[in-house]
């Protein structure tokens, strides 16, 4: 029950970070504030046991993310002009969607029913055999590296063509200074 | 009651925030708040998944050498933890389209590159 209710609490909290974020018109503050939010996040999944995760946004989430942002804002002006000439369409469309949303939520299983259909299918056959198969007591890192390997190999190729992207886009940064 | 209303608590913010990173991303022209404002759906998403893995009293997915442990679903916490790399990976190269779109026209407001590209073809 207290885990909920903790849980309960910081997710709030992160609605309240993420309207401030819209509202903020200095840029530097919006980031600031995506900061805040993935390190709360981090934190809400520790409380709902995914500690692999956790690091992980803690680290890149927070922490890397933040870093390009800042480095990126180095070129880029520090404040946003304020147009709101699609406001109201942008709410409607995000009410409607939301309410649908809300209404479809009724249907998913109960947060931590332990008889819900993601618990029924391979998740007990990894829990069972990772340790028979690999005998690392980490089951994340054995779905990770192992049963899902060439999900792990996807994600680094798509990270190899991200950076090779960023490496054409920005060059050595020479024509960039020259158009300045 | 209050345990009915807290066993959903979590997807009704996950939904309120997505709402609110589509918002971000729609009604705002400043390009690094847009990113921001993905970076909150995709976060969004990842609560959703980690939720559902959550057993009730359930521990973290290391083993504890105990027969009766009870284990949250380690699959999406593994699903999550592709995407948030993923997820700096696409911030990366979106910032770095950003700094490319500042030095060609000077701005990063959508609006006003909107207006440059329509007197660009009018000439």
């Amino acid at each position: 029950m207290a885990e909920f209710l903790i849980n309960g609490f910081l997710i709030f909290l992160l609605a309240i970070i993420a309207v401030v974020a819209i509202r903020s018109i200095k840029i530097f503050s919006t980031v600031m504030l995506a900061g805040a939010y993935s390190l709360i996040c981090a934190i809400i999944f520790v409380s709902l046991d995914a500690v692999d995760v956790a690091f992980t946004e803690a680290a890149v989430g927070a922490g890397l993310s933040t870093v390009l942002y800042i480095a990126a804002m180095r070129h880029l002006p520090k404040r946003e002009k304020v147009v709101n000439d699609n406001t109201i369409f942008a709410f409607i469309v995000c009410f409607g969607v939301g309410c649908l949303l809300i209404w479809a939520s009724f249907d998913l299983p109960v947060i931590g029913d332990p008889m819900a259909p993601i618990h029924q299918h391979v998740g007990p056959y990894y829990i069972s055999n990772t340790k028979p198969d690999m005998g690392i007591p980490n089951l994340v890192t054995g779905v990770l590296a192992s049963y899902r390997g060439y999900d792990t190999l996807g994600e680094t190729v798509v990270i190899f063509t991200a950076g090779l992207g960023v490496l054409l886009l920005l060059g050595d940064g020479k024509n960039r200074d020259k158009n300045e | 009651m209050i345990h009915g209303i807290l066993g959903i608590w979590n997807y009704w913010i996950v939904i309120i925030l997505m709402m609110t990173g589509l918002f971000i991303v729609i009604s705002r022209h400043n390009l690094v708040k847009k990113m921001v404002g993905l970076t909150i759906f995709q976060t969004s998403v990842f609560l959703f998944y980690i939720s559902l893995g959550k057993v009730q009293g359930g521990t973290a997915p290391i083993l504890t050498g105990y027969k009766d442990s009870l284990y949250s679903n380690p699959l999406p916490h593994v699903l999550i933890l592709t995407a948030i790399v993923v997820g700096v990976a696409t911030t990366a190269l979106g910032l770095a389209l950003i700094l490319r779109i500042k030095s060609e026209y000077g701005t990063i407001e959508e609006n006003e590159i909107a207006k440059l590209n329509t007197e660009e073809n009018s000439k």
